[in-house]
């Protein structure tokens, strides 16, 4: 715990009946761009407040450089927060928002002067300083809540859903924005996000939250390559759950027996036996579409399936596709990395092959049935397409 | 549509209320400056031929201290109506919505009963036999020779207790609007609340304030049920007037002092106005040069 910056201690936190935050324990470290992940009213944002001191926890402490601020009020404590709404003072100019905190810390006014004018220069704000947030667009107000949040040199910036209110090119733009400024102030980042984009992009490390519990914490890479619960795998990307039994082990690699489907291999990580039900992910890209059955120089032991072609979502940079084998859907992704118009289509009712690597499937510890209904989507109802 | 077009709209639309404010505002507080330059006629009227007659005799040595309290008396009231309202109306905004609507009613409950009545009721609590003062002999606070009624303290106390609903109810409407979570962005970069609540709040409830301090303000200057029925002999320049007009039926006398009251507000109220305007184009010309000075200062 010595060198751990940011600390919550078995925080939960009610609202009448609903427990919001439940439990929960992790620490952050220095200078890390930290990421809570979660749908609404997973308890994120209560998170959030509770570090910037608008709620305090039911039980459990919050330590911030090894100091309990559990019970600090919000100006006591040496953490901002850039709001979702940004927040600024609509009566203030801009020069005069970002100047705030510095005056409330009665710094001297060359010193106030200097340190505006350097972030106005960072957020490339400086021609616009003597205007009122009502004559900023979307982007400028986004950067005038960092700089406020950020002149002071806080312990932790905390971003509350800060991209939501932007467009899609202006939030990718404010995604590279926000890497170069963590990078240049070298703070600790606490964002909040339901956007696993966003997250994903940023983060050093991820907390998924789902229900007021952290469900996976990790970086970018393990959330989405190996997630510790189905409700982590199903909300970061897509993916399609295979449930079985293992039925035969061979080496580093099993054969799952799925039910009402087929027979599975798949890369045994976790060391199962005979008999133990698993519950298996794949994920869309991993999961190859084609008219011919896979090359034989893609190895002996690939999952291969004939299939029938119910559904196709174009999407520019790749296709979905949603077979169907043995009355399950499937979903797959197929990158298109060539000119796709020289390329053989596979249209809807095609008779078609589906296959993926064994090593692609990975087995997730903690399956709940709730979950996979409540995020993965059913395939689309097929359509009458070319009869 | 034109914009010579859109104009004509406008102006036609706003004809009704412009009428009707010419036909029953404009006109009268004209007559009402035109009597003060009429003699009095015997039968209690106006008589023909302009004259200044009045104006010479209206040196009442009484007069300036009357308009004196009168103003005090107002601005005081208004002072402690806007002191009170304000965290009257910033907690009622705060309340969940369905709470919201129940307070603001309560608040307007007592215009169901007749101003005087509520007036009269205060003269019976104030009464040296009154609660009140039973109350405040209890506690300890008074004894039997304490006069509560019949003087200014007593019309300070009963014009709070009148006009404190013109002065909630346009701060609570701003209050409505405003934006609660600027409070919290302040608390999160180090003010505290009432730091917050003077810096951020009150400059967002600002309109509602100026309209608070006209709607408490104005019917303060001219009230006369008041200090007629609780101020004794510290009479407001109201009361001069209605005596004039229904005592001695000199409506010249009555307008006279009318006038000379809008005037001594009117003044020290435009002088303010000037005053604030002065300091906004001050600001916008600060601002101005601000960008001027940094925009050479980035190029250079």
């Amino acid at each position: 715990m010595a060198n751990e910056f940011l600390v919550f201690d078995h925080v939960t936190k009610r609202f009448g009946a609903l427990t919001a935050v439940n439990d929960v324990s992790f620490s952050v470290n220095k200078g890390e761009f930290f990421s809570l992940l979660g749908p609404s009213g997973c308890g994120k944002t209560t998170l959030l407040r509770m570090l910037g001191g608008f709620e305090r926890p039911d039980s459990g402490r919050i330590y911030l450089n090894g100091k309990d601020i559990t019970d600090d009020p919000p100006n006591m404590r040496r953490v901002h927060t850039v709001f979702q709404n940004y927040a600024l003072f609509p009566t203030m100019t801009v020069w005069d928002n970002i100047a705030f905190s510095l005056r409330i810390a009665k710094k001297p006014k060359e010193e106030i002067e200097e340190d505006v004018d350097q972030i106005l220069e960072m957020i490339r704000m400086t021609d616009h300083a003597w205007k009122y947030p009502s004559q900023l667009s979307g982007g400028q107000k986004q950067r005038v809540a960092i700089a406020r949040a950020l002149v002071d040199r806080p312990q932790v910036l905390l971003l509350d859903e800060p991209l939501a209110a932007l467009d899609l090119k202006l939030r990718q733009h404010m995604l590279l924005e926000l890497d170069a400024i963590h990078d240049q102030v070298g703070i600790t980042f606490m964002y909040v996000t339901h956007d696993q984009g966003e997250a994903m992009s940023l983060s050093d490390r991820i907390a998924v939250m789902n229900g007021g519990k952290v469900e996976q914490l990790d970086k970018p890479t393990q959330i989405y390559e190996a997630p510790r619960s189905s409700f982590v795998a199903a909300f970061i990307g897509d993916t399609n759950f295979f449930d079985g039994e293992i039925v035969s082990t061979e080496g580093d690699y099993c054969t799952i027996n799925v039910y009402g489907f087929a027979q599975i291999s798949a890369y045994n990580d976790k060391k199962l036996s005979v008999g133990q039900k698993v519950h298996l992910s794949v994920r869309p890209e991993k999961i190859r579409v084609t008219l011919a059955p896979p090359p034989p120089e893609k190895g002996a032991g690939i999952n291969v399936f004939q299939c029938t072609v119910s559904d196709i979502i174009y999407q520019g940079v790749y296709t979905k596709y949603w077979v169907k084998s043995s009355d399950r859907s499937i979903s797959a992704l197929r990158p298109h990395s060539r000119f796709l118009l020289d390329q053989e289509s596979i249209t809807w009712n095609d008779k078609a092959y589906c296959w993926w690597h064994p090593d692609d499937g990975y087995m997730v510890e903690n399956f709940s049935e709730e979950d996979a209904s409540l995020i993965h989507p059913s395939p689309p109802a097929q359509k009458p397409k070319g009869e | 549509m034109t914009d010579s077009k859109k104009k004509w709209q406008e102006f036609f639309g706003t004809l009704p209320s412009l009428l009707w404010l010419t036909v029953f505002f404009v006109i009268p507080t004209f007559i009402v400056l035109k009597f003060a330059f009429h003699a009095k006629s015997p039968d209690g009227g106006v008589a023909p031929g302009l004259t200044l007659e009045t104006w010479r005799t209206i040196s009442n040595p009484n007069y300036p201290e009357i308009i004196w309290r009168t103003v005090w008396i107002s601005a005081v009231t208004t002072l402690i109506c806007v002191l009170l309202s304000l965290p009257c109306a910033y907690c009622i905004a705060r309340m969940q919505k369905k709470w919201r609507a129940f307070v603001a009613g309560l608040i307007m409950l007592p215009f169901w009963t007749s101003f005087i009545v509520r007036v009269f009721a205060w003269r019976t609590l104030l009464n040296p036999e009154g609660f009140l003062q039973q109350v405040l002999i209890w506690l300890g606070f008074a004894d039997q020779n304490t006069m509560l009624n019949y003087n200014a303290g007593a019309v300070l106390l009963v014009s709070v207790y009148s006009f404190l609903p013109f002065a909630i109810m346009p701060i609570y409407t701003a209050a409505e609007k405003f934006d609660f979570s600027l409070l919290e962005a302040a608390r999160d970069l180090g003010a505290r609340s009432f730091f917050a609540f003077r810096k951020i709040f009150l400059p967002g409830v600002k309109r509602g304030v100026i309209s608070a301090i006209l709607m408490v303000f104005i019917p303060a200057i001219g009230s006369y049920v008041i200090p007629d029925l609780v101020g004794g002999t510290d009479e407001l320049i109201g009361n001069k007037i209605y005596q004039r007009t229904f005592g001695d039926r000199n409506w010249p006398h009555a307008s006279a002092l009318a006038t000379l009251t809008a005037f001594s507000v009117l003044i020290p109220l435009g002088c303010v106005a000037w005053w604030m305007k002065r300091q906004d184009e001050k600001e916008a010309r600060r601002l101005a040069e601000a960008t001027a000075r940094r925009l050479s200062g980035g190029t250079a």
